[in-house]
């Protein structure tokens, strides 16, 4: 019981110490607060440029158009060899007749030049729309399919894709960076800030010692203390991450300037943003607050 | 083996300063022993030595049958919760109670804490200080602080009491009170090794001295007064 009830002195002590050094508590509990805000919304920047970005890249399509005297089996032969390719994700067919009904929604001239022609004089072609998973190699995918055969021409965007795809690479890696720097800045100013706050309970540690309490005794109330600071220090960026961006997303209603670009959902990302920033939060605490107190355990 | 036994001790600080030379000293279970000199002749660094504040630069210090100048920072401990130390400045935690000042020294222990408080309020009982155990210590006179001081000391009975100048901020009549509660610990079955330079004391008590000058031990004397 004894091991027990020395645990429970260390966590009580850790309580009474944040109460009772409440003003740093409250400084160390404010940095906290304010540098895993920043970390939240770089979090949730990064999760959103993801979402634009595969949600882009899902939309890049290859329209390969069939030559026009092509055989229903001919037709089949042709999706089971562009399934076959190691880069397709998904193939649709699309008749003649549903592209030119498509066409003649978009204008009203279209519709009347197309109007004039029949199941058999459609000059229109069958097309395959096919979406690739990999949207970088995507242009070796449209080359392989273009060397099939009956295949009268494949397009995806020649040039465009490849320019978006680098710009969505170059975002990408920028808003990674940024996240990562962050965390390092965070984990600074944290243990820093809980130094300070150790730094002056030197005498404190210094009477534990030379009273007879062991290493661990003295470092584990810390080390609680550490776990409470960073806890308490993550609860409000939570809200405001939480509310904010609930906020924003019901304003906007989902959609970032073109229904193209669509916010991620609520519900899919602000738990897992909540629960990183209190593991973040008591994480870099605790042992912020364990590294610092190892420097007075030499007396 | 003596309680403590100290064998052919030298301190050097980093700066160069020797503070000890070739020191040799016994001292027997039970015994009140003071250990005298001017200013900068080494009783400190012999008393922190004891209870490794320090390390010897050479020699060996046994305390309870422990070399402590060879234990380990993460040990030292082991040989602290044997001893209780009274210290000049009192080194009391001024957020805390006196009640919890002395409480703190049994609580690393994990005891229960109905046998915590029963202890805690005993060894204020035995400094008189029962009264005040609510009271933070900047609320207490020197003469107090340094009762609550003994009182965490010894709520441990532990089996040496180490005292580094306790009258040194009291005026003489506080020092000849805490003298009497010092004395009455001793008397208990408790041994006591005081660094003073308060004559009068060591004048009235006419204990054990032990003399230091420039870090040499001079004199020792079984039951003596304050001499040159």
């Amino acid at each position: 019981m004894k091991p027990f009830r020395i645990l429970k002195n260390n966590i009580k002590d850790a309580f009474k110490s944040v109460f009772r050094n409440f003003s740093l508590s409250i400084a160390s509990i404010s940095c906290i607060s304010i540098t895993l805000a920043l970390v939240a919304v770089a979090m949730l920047l990064t999760v959103n440029v993801e979402k634009f970005t595969s949600d882009i890249e899902k939309d890049v399509t290859i329209v390969v158009s069939i030559e026009r005297e092509t055989t229903e089996e001919e037709i089949q032969n042709l999706k089971a060899q562009i399934e076959e390719f190691e880069n397709i994700d998904t193939i649709k067919f699309i008749s003649n007749e549903e592209i030119k009904k498509s066409m003649s929604k978009e204008s009203d001239e279209l519709a009347n030049i197309l109007g004039q022609y029949n199941n058999e004089t459609n000059p229109l072609l069958n097309e395959y729309e096919v979406k690739v998973k990999d949207v970088e190699t995507i242009g070796k995918t449209a080359k392989k399919i273009k060397e099939l055969e009956h295949v009268y021409s494949v397009k995806y965007g020649e040039g465009m894709v490849e320019q978006l795809v680098k710009i969505f690479n170059i975002v990408k890696k920028v808003m990674y960076t940024i996240v990562i720097a962050l965390g390092v800045v965070t984990l600074f100013l944290i243990s820093n800030t809980i130094k300070i706050t150790i730094n002056n309970r030197q005498r404190q540690i210094e009477i534990e010692r030379l009273v007879g309490a062991s290493n661990s005794y003295i470092k584990r109330p810390y080390f609680f203390e550490g776990i409470i600071l960073g806890f308490l220090g993550s609860l409000l960026p939570i809200l405001i991450s939480c509310w904010g961006y609930i906020f924003l997303y019901e304003k906007l209603d989902g959609v970032l300037f073109t229904s193209v670009i669509t916010l991620v959902n609520p519900d899919k990302v602000l738990l897992m943003i909540s629960i990183a920033l209190m593991i973040i939060g008591t994480v870099v605490g605790a042992f912020a607050s364990y590294h610092a107190v190892r420097r007075y355990l030499k007396i | 083996m003596n309680l403590i036994e100290v064998n052919n001790v030298y301190k050097q600080y980093k700066n160069g300063i020797t503070a000890l030379s070739d020191i040799n000293l016994s001292i027997a279970k039970g015994d009140f022993v003071f250990i005298i000199g001017q200013t900068a002749s080494g009783k400190s660094t012999l008393i922190k030595l004891l209870y490794r504040q320090e390390k010897p630069t050479k020699g060996e210090v046994y305390v309870g049958g422990i070399n402590v100048a060879k234990l380990r920072n993460s040990k030292v401990y082991k040989i602290r919760r044997k001893i209780g130390v009274v210290y000049q400045d009192y080194k009391l935690l001024p957020n805390m109670t006196v009640f919890e000042n002395v409480a703190f020294a049994l609580e690393i222990f994990g005891l229960k804490r109905s046998e915590i408080r029963e202890r805690t309020m005993q060894a204020l009982e035995v400094v008189g200080l029962k009264d005040k155990f609510r009271s933070m210590p900047d609320k207490l006179s020197g003469g107090e602080q340094q009762r609550v001081s003994i009182a965490r000391a010894i709520v441990n009975n532990p089996r040496i009491l180490i005292c580094d100048e306790p009258t040194g901020n009291l005026d003489p009549k506080t020092s000849l009170e805490i003298m009497e509660i010092i004395d009455k610990i001793n008397k208990d079955g408790t041994t006591v090794i005081m660094a003073t330079h308060d004559k009068d004391i060591v004048n009235k008590y006419q204990k054990r001295v032990v003399t230091l000058e420039k870090g040499i031990l001079v004199k020792d004397t079984p039951k003596g007064g304050y001499t040159k």
